[in-house]
């Protein structure tokens, strides 16, 4: 009789569904997975070591780079750690659009992790439907900071400016059409509001689009119905949070939960599962994209009626007017100051989190009374999915080991920090 | 917030020797290392907390912190609880005693994912778990010397990494960059800005 053991197979850093630099060393058993070990690390940036030696507002980009893929979500937990500090209070104006792009933001996360999920399943076709609108909230992100991706919008007192009165346009090259740009211009004609008015009308007919692929799909159903299933009490134990901790059916969302910014004013729902595997973490996500364009609709229609200020006016903390810096010597002491030695934070700590598309995305500052952070520590929700790989994997095949990837919804940048 | 009062009222009727603070609306309980899994654990089953998720571990090196706490001991770990049943949040700070070899008792035996947590505090700050099921660094590359997050870890780090063409491999040598900071450290004196 031959002898059967178990050995050792190494999946990844370059492996496509490992999702960037994740390295597993796995125990099998046949096909069946025994053991896997996560060997994480490999994008470390020591974003934390590096904060501790720049001023607040210089570490703002680093927060970008962190989840990359939903970066003002990271911003917005950093400033909110600040001005909880400062006890800096945020016009109500900003806090609207800050609602407003943390719902974009919230689109082109989970339309990247719907389109690789499908794409790790073997689904290839929704990866370039959804790329296709995360076209356009790019396209929001560089109306408003001028970066497609790393905006650094958000800013300690407010964002940084007023929404754009007018949509950037495609321009005529020599190798397009006139016939196709004035195409692409159609619904760019108004202001910045109207493009995304335009897309959230747009856009609940595109989720059907996906589900029509997905959620009846035979093969969809096979690779996902009973994967990884995670039992309330476990998923909990384990520091679940977000889409994760909402698929095994607990209702937790702290922006219900404990409401920040003007989540308290707007009306939505909070998805949950029932089985806590791959497919009810899908639907989950995939209404919860469903409530983010119902909460866009909210803030646009207040943003159109109302208008005021996007940062703070006090400018120990806020940079004056531009204007006012010609003219005023104070305006002009003030920027000196704020953008040299920067603003000092009281002394002591303080934690403040936000619900990030993949959970609690937490900045705990310990200040020392400087001009910067004396410690800042990144609470990463996918360090703590990725930590019960192995025991959510336990059993299953190697092809449910990238089903059970994809559903964590792993961003290496946020991980490993 | 009259919950965080009855939190604090119950956290100090609770553990009489520890220090609880409230400051920015969060409740901050100090302890002695020692005592932390006792603590956890009180936190965890006492109908009154119900912490029953551990939302972080981070380690704080205290070595250059202007005020001295906790008889002058350098590393702290300072657990982040969250009780979603009282919707609470509570954060635990463990000041570790022995500044040269810091040892404290591993949380893993109350919280399933501090594994991950502590493994990351011993790498970035040197903080020994002891019992921890799996000790091993986490983020910093294999073989790694030192502990890059203590206060006395250089930021540009201590080595870098090339390829040698002569030897056909990839080496380690010593940083040749220098280091660059162009915005000192400033600390205001007591009631400077209140002029």
């Amino acid at each position: 009789m031959a002898e059967i053991k178990n050995y050792t197979m190494n999946f990844g850093p370059q492996h496509p569904a490992a999702h960037g630099v994740l390295r597993l060393v796995l125990e099998l058993d046949g096909e069946v997975i025994q053991r896997a070990d996560p060997h994480i690390g490999l994008l470390h940036r020591a974003t934390e070591k590096l904060a501790e030696n720049r001023t607040y507002i210089q570490s703002v980009p680093y927060m970008d780079r962190l989840d990359y893929v939903s970066m003002m979500m990271n911003e917005h937990a950093y400033v909110m750690a600040i001005e909880k500090m400062l006890n800096l209070k945020v016009p109500v104006r900003a806090q609207y659009i800050r609602v407003l792009f943390d719902e974009i933001t919230r689109l082109l996360n989970h339309l990247l992790w719907l389109g690789c999920h499908a794409l790790d399943v073997g689904a290839m076709s929704v990866f370039l439907y959804t790329f296709r609108e995360r076209e356009d909230l790019f396209d929001c992100y560089e109306a408003v900071s001028g970066a497609r991706m790393h905006a650094a919008y958000y800013r300690p007192g407010g964002v940084y400016r007023d929404l754009p009165d007018h949509m950037p346009q495609y321009q005529n090259t020599r190798f397009s059409r006139p016939s196709e740009t004035h195409k692409l211009n159609e619904n760019r004609q108004g202001s910045l509001l109207d493009f995304i008015e335009d897309f959230a009308t747009r856009f609940p007919g595109y989720i059907d689009e996906y589900e029509t692929l997905l959620t009846d799909n035979r093969i969809w159903k096979q690779r996902t119905v009973g994967i990884g299933v995670v039992s309330p009490e476990r998923a909990i134990e384990l520091g679940f949070t977000g889409p994760m901790l909402r698929g095994s059916g607990i209702e937790w969302d702290l922006r219900k939960k404990q409401p920040y910014e003007v989540y308290d004013k707007l009306d939505f729902d909070i998805p949950v599962g029932v089985e806590g595997d791959c497919y009810d973490r899908y639907l989950v996500r995939i209404e919860e994209m469903r409530q983010s364009v119902h909460l866009i609709k909210q803030c646009t229609k207040w943003l159109r009626e109302n208008s005021g200020p996007v940062i703070s006016d006090n400018q120990k903390f806020a940079p004056p007017k531009r204007t006012d810096m010609k003219e005023d010597m104070e305006s002009m002491i003030h920027h000196f100051k704020l953008f040299t030695e920067g603003f000092h934070l009281p002394k002591g700590e303080a934690y403040a989190a936000v619900e990030h598309p993949k959970g609690e995305f937490g900045i705990y500052m310990v200040s020392d009374g400087a001009n910067k952070p004396y410690r800042l520590k990144i609470r990463a929700p996918g360090f703590a999915h990725l930590a019960s790989l192995d025991e959510m994997t336990k059993g299953h095949m190697i092809s449910d080991l990238v089903a059970i990837i994809g559903t964590q919804d792993i961003v290496f940048g946020e991980i490993d920090r | 917030m009259s919950d965080l009062n009855k939190l604090i009222s119950n956290l100090k009727s609770t553990f009489p020797q520890a220090v609880v603070n409230k400051q920015f609306n969060e409740a901050t309980l100090s302890i002695y290392g020692n005592e932390i899994i006792k603590t956890l654990k009180k936190l965890k089953t006492g109908s009154q907390f119900k912490f029953l998720q551990l939302i972080d571990i981070a380690a704080v090196d205290y070595s250059q912190y202007p005020q001295k706490l906790f008889d002058n001991n350098r590393y702290a770990v300072v657990y982040h609880l969250l009780s979603i049943k009282n919707n609470q949040r509570l954060r635990v700070r463990a000041f570790v005693e022995d500044n040269n070899f810091p040892v404290i008792e591993t949380a893993t035996t109350v919280y399933a994912n501090a594994d991950w947590y502590e493994r990351e505090a011993f790498d970035l700050f040197g903080v020994m778990f002891l019992n921890h099921p799996d000790l091993r660094r986490i983020l910093t590359d294999y073989g790694f010397i030192g502990h890059p997050f203590r206060k006395d870890f250089p930021m540009i780090g201590k080595v870098e990494m090339r390829y040698d063409p002569e030897q056909k491999r990839v080496i380690y040598q010593p940083v040749t960059i220098e280091s660059r900071n162009n915005v000192p450290r400033v600390i205001d004196e007591e009631g400077f800005r209140n002029g």
